[in-house]
C-alpha cells in the first residue's frame, strides 16, 4: 500500500519538481496560489453584508458615478456605488466555479467520448468522431451564446452551455492518445486474459491520458474565464450587483474614458476587475505552456 | 487534382447537412410559439403565431419539421431579427460588409506578421527574439479580446485621442446620407468605397477608425500562427534536406527562406483556416468595445434579447465561414505539396 502511494506520489512530483524549475510557472504558481488563498478567505478579507447571499456586492446609494479609493472602500466604488474591493474579492470565488465547473465536467465528457471511440474503433468510432467534426465548425464563443439564448441568461447557464461547448477539444486528443495506448503490451495482454472492456478502460486507458487532460485542462481555464467574463460583460450572466469580474468590466464601461481634463480619472474601476482577469488566465496559462513543455517538448 | 476537389466538396455537403441538423437540434428546445420566429419574414406574420405554427407544422414530428425548416433555409428565408427590425437575411447583408472590412485588414496582418515572426523566432530558436515572440504569444493568449480593446480604447481614445471609435464620423455619416448619388456605395466598405468615389476624406477617416480594432484583433489571434510557424520552422530545420542543401554551399537565406519556410508554411496553412473562424470570433468583442455595428455587434445584440433566429443563423454561418476556409486551405495545401495531392486520389 505504502509502495503504490509512493508510485503514485512520484507519479506528479517529477512534473512538479520540473515546474518549479521554470520561471515563467513559479510566477504562474504564485499568481494562482494567490488567488487561491484569496478565494479561501474572502469571508474574512470581505465580510459579507448580505449572510444569505454572499455574492452580492454591497452598495451604499445608486449613483452612476464612480467614486476614488478612500478607507472605507480600498479600490473605490463602480457605477452604481459597488464596492470594487468586495466584488474582485468575491468575484475570484466565481471564477474559479466558473473554470473548475466548466473544465471538469468538459474534461469527464469529453475523456469518455475520446477513450470509447478510439477503444472501440470502427463504426462507433466514425460516427463520434463525425459528429465531433461538426461541432468543431461553429466557434466556440458563438455556440456557447446560441446554448446561453436558448437556456435563458445566468451564470449557471454560462457555464453549462460552455461545458457543452468545450468537451468536443478533450475529445479529439484522448481518441488519438488512446489509439497509441491501445497498441501496448499490457493493453494486449489484459484483453487476453479476458479482462473487460470496462475495466481495461478504467484500469489501463484511463490513468494514461492524465497528463495530457491536465494541460488541456490548465490551458481551458484560462479560455473559459475570458469567455464566460465575455459573456458577463455584454450582459449575458449573473443579475446585476453578483460579484464577477466580467460584470464589473461592463459597470465600468461608461467611466473607461473620463473627462477631457482627466481621461484616467476613474482608473480604478476597469483596473481592478480587469487587472484580475488578465493575471487569473495568465496564471493558469503560464502554467499549462511549462507543462506542455515538460510532457510534449515537441509542442 | 480535380478528384480531391470532388471529392472535398461532397464531403463539404455532409458537413453542411450535420451543421444544420446540429442547430436544427438547438432550435427544437424552444416552444413552438418561440421557434415560429424563426419563419418570420414580416412584422404583420409575426403578429400571426398561431398561424405560422399551422403553416409549417410546428407542432408536428421531427422529420417534418426539419424538412420544413430546410427549404425555408435554403430559400433563404432565416426568420426575423428583431434587433434589426428586418429579416435576418436582410440584416446579414447590412452588417456583413462591416465586419468584412475589419477582417480584410486584419486577416493578412495576422497572417503576415505571425509568418515572419514564427519563422524568425524559429530560426533563432532560444535567442532575444524567441523570447520576445513567446512572451508575446503568452500574453496574447492571456488578454481576452474585449479587455485589450478597452485598454486600447482608454489609451488611444481617452488619453492620446488620436483614434476614434465606431465606423465613420457623423458629419460624414450625414453627407452619406444626403448625397447618395455624389458617393456611390460599390462595396459597402468604406475605406475602398472612399478610394473608388475619389474621396479621400473618407477614406481617412475610415482608416483611423479600423486602426485600434484591427490592431486588437492581429494581437489577439497572432499568437497561435507564431507558434505554429515557429515548431514547424523547427522542425523542418532539423531535416536531412537542410544539411544537403548546407553541403552543397547554399547561404543561410536561401537555406531558411527557400527550402525550410516554403515546407514549414503547411501546417501554417492548415490552421490558417481555423484561424479566418478565430478572427471572427474576435471581431464580436471589438466590434462591441468600438461600436461598429457589423454582424459582432448584432449577434450580441440578439443574444442579450434572447433573439433566437439570428444566434441560428450565425451559427450556421460561421460553421459555413470554417467549412469553406478550411477547404480552401486544404486545396492550397494540395496545389503546393505534391505528397498530400497524390496520396490522398
Amino acid at each position: 500500500m505504502k509502495e503504490k502511494l509512493l508510485l503514485y506520489c512520484r507519479y506528479f512530483l517529477t512534473p512538479g519538481k520540473r515546474l518549479l524549475n521554470n520561471p515563467m510557472s513559479v510566477i504562474g504558481i504564485i499568481i494562482l496560489l494567490s488567488f487561491t488563498f484569496i478565494a479561501l478567505f474572502a469571508p474574512f478579507l470581505a465580510p459579507p453584508k448580505y449572510a444569505f447571499n454572499p455574492y452580492r456586492m454591497p452598495h451604499k446609494g445608486y449613483s452612476t458615478i464612480p467614486k476614488p479609493p478612500d478607507s472605507q472602500h480600498f479600490f473605490g466604488t463602480t457605477s452604481g456605488q459597488y464596492d470594487i474591493y468586495y466584488g474582485v474579492v468575491w468575484g475570484t470565488r466565481t471564477a474559479f466555479k466558473t473554470g473548475l465547473f466548466v473544465v471538469v465536467i468538459a474534461a469527464f465528457i469529453g475523456v469518455w467520448v475520446g477513450v470509447i471511440s478510439g477503444y472501440y474503433g470502427g463504426w462507433i468510432d466514425e460516427i463520434i468522431m463525425r459528429v465531433v467534426d461538426i461541432i468543431w465548425t461553429i466557434p466556440s464563443l458563438i455556440l456557447a451564446m446560441a446554448l446561453v439564448v436558448s437556456f435563458g441568461r445566468g451564470l449557471e447557464n454560462i457555464m453549462l452551455a460552455l461545458a457543452l461547448v468545450s468537451w468536443r477539444w478533450y475529445a479529439r486528443v484522448i481518441r488519438s492518445e488512446v489509439l497509441k495506448i491501445k497498441q501496448m503490451a499490457y493493453v494486449h495482454a489484459a484483453k487476453i486474459m479476458g479482462v473487460s472492456d470496462f475495466r481495461i478502460m478504467i484500469r489501463h486507458i484511463l490513468p494514461n491520458t492524465i497528463y495530457p487532460v491536465l494541460i488541456m485542462g490548465t490551458l481551458e481555464m484560462g479560455s473559459i474565464v475570458i469567455m464566460a467574463s465575455f459573456m458577463s460583460f455584454v450582459g449575458l450572466g449573473a443579475p446585476k450587483g453578483y460579484a464577477d469580474w466580467g460584470q464589473m468590466v461592463a459597470l465600468a464601461r461608461n467611466y473607461i474614458v473620463g473627462p477631457p481634463d482627466a481621461p484616467f480619472k476613474y482608473w480604478y474601476t476597469i483596473f481592478f476587475p480587469g487587472g484580475c482577469i488578465i493575471l487569473f488566465v495568465l496564471a493558469w496559462n503560464l502554467i499549462g505552456d511549462a507543462l506542455r513543455d515538460i510532457f510534449d517538448p515537441k509542442g | 487534382m480535380l478528384a480531391f476537389i470532388i471529392r472535398r466538396c461532397i464531403f463539404l455537403i455532409f458537413v453542411l447537412i450535420g451543421i444544420s441538423l446540429l442547430i436544427f437540434c438547438i432550435l427544437m428546445t424552444f416552444s413552438p410559439e418561440r421557434r415560429a420566429a424563426a419563419y418570420v419574414q414580416s412584422p404583420q406574420q409575426a403578429q400571426n403565431i398561431p398561424g405560422i405554427i399551422k403553416q409549417y407544422g410546428l407542432n408536428q414530428s421531427f422529420y417534418v419539421q426539419y424538412k420544413h425548416w430546410t427549404s425555408q433555409t435554403l430559400s433563404g428565408n432565416f426568420g426575423w431579427s428583431l434587433v434589426a427590425a428586418q429579416p435576418v437575411w436582410d440584416a446579414f447583408c447590412q452588417y456583413f460588409p462591416i465586419t468584412f472590412e475589419l477582417n480584410l485588414y486584419a486577416v493578412p496582418l495576422t497572417l503576415l506578421i505571425g509568418i515572419y515572426l514564427g519563422t524568425l523566432s524559429g530560426i533563432h530558436r532560444g535567442s532575444a527574439i524567441d523570447h520576445f515572440t513567446r512572451i508575446i504569444a503568452i500574453i496574447g493568449w492571456s488578454l481576452p479580446t474585449f479587455l485589450f480593446a478597452l485598454i486600447l480604447l482608454m489609451v488611444f481614445y481617452g488619453y492620446l485621442g488620436w483614434f476614434g471609435t465606431g465606423i465613420i464620423s457623423d458629419d460624414f455619416q450625414l453627407y452619406l446620407l444626403n448625397h447618395t448619388d455624389e458617393f456611390i456605395r460599390y462595396t459597402g466598405l468604406y475605406t475602398i468605397d472612399g478610394i473608388l468615389n475619389f474621396n479621400g476624406a473618407i477614406f481617412l477617416d475610415a482608416l483611423k477608425r479600423l486602426v485600434l480594432p484591427v490592431a486588437t484583433q492581429v494581437f489577439v489571434v497572432v499568437a497561435l500562427l507564431m507558434r505554429i510557424t515557429r515548431s514547424s520552422m523547427i522542425e523542418e530545420l532539423s531535416k536531412d534536406y537542410i544539411t544537403t542543401a548546407r553541403a552543397k554551399g547554399a547561404d543561410n537565406k536561401t537555406v531558411y527562406y527557400k527550402h525550410a519556410r516554403k515546407n514549414a508554411l503547411i501546417p501554417t496553412i492548415t490552421v490558417s483556416g481555423q484561424l479566418v473562424a478565430l478572427s471572427m470570433e474576435g471581431s464580436v468583442a471589438v466590434e462591441i468595445v468600438f461600436n461598429r455595428h457589423g454582424m459582432g455587434w448584432w449577434l450580441v445584440s440578439s443574444a442579450t434579447q434572447l433573439d433566437m433566429p439570428v444566434l441560428m443563423f450565425m451559427c450556421m454561418f460561421m460553421g459555413f465561414v470554417f467549412v469553406v476556409s478550411n477547404l480552401v486551405c486544404d486545396l492550397l495545401i494540395a496545389w503546393l505539396d505534391p505528397r498530400i495531392r497524390l496520396s490522398t486520389i
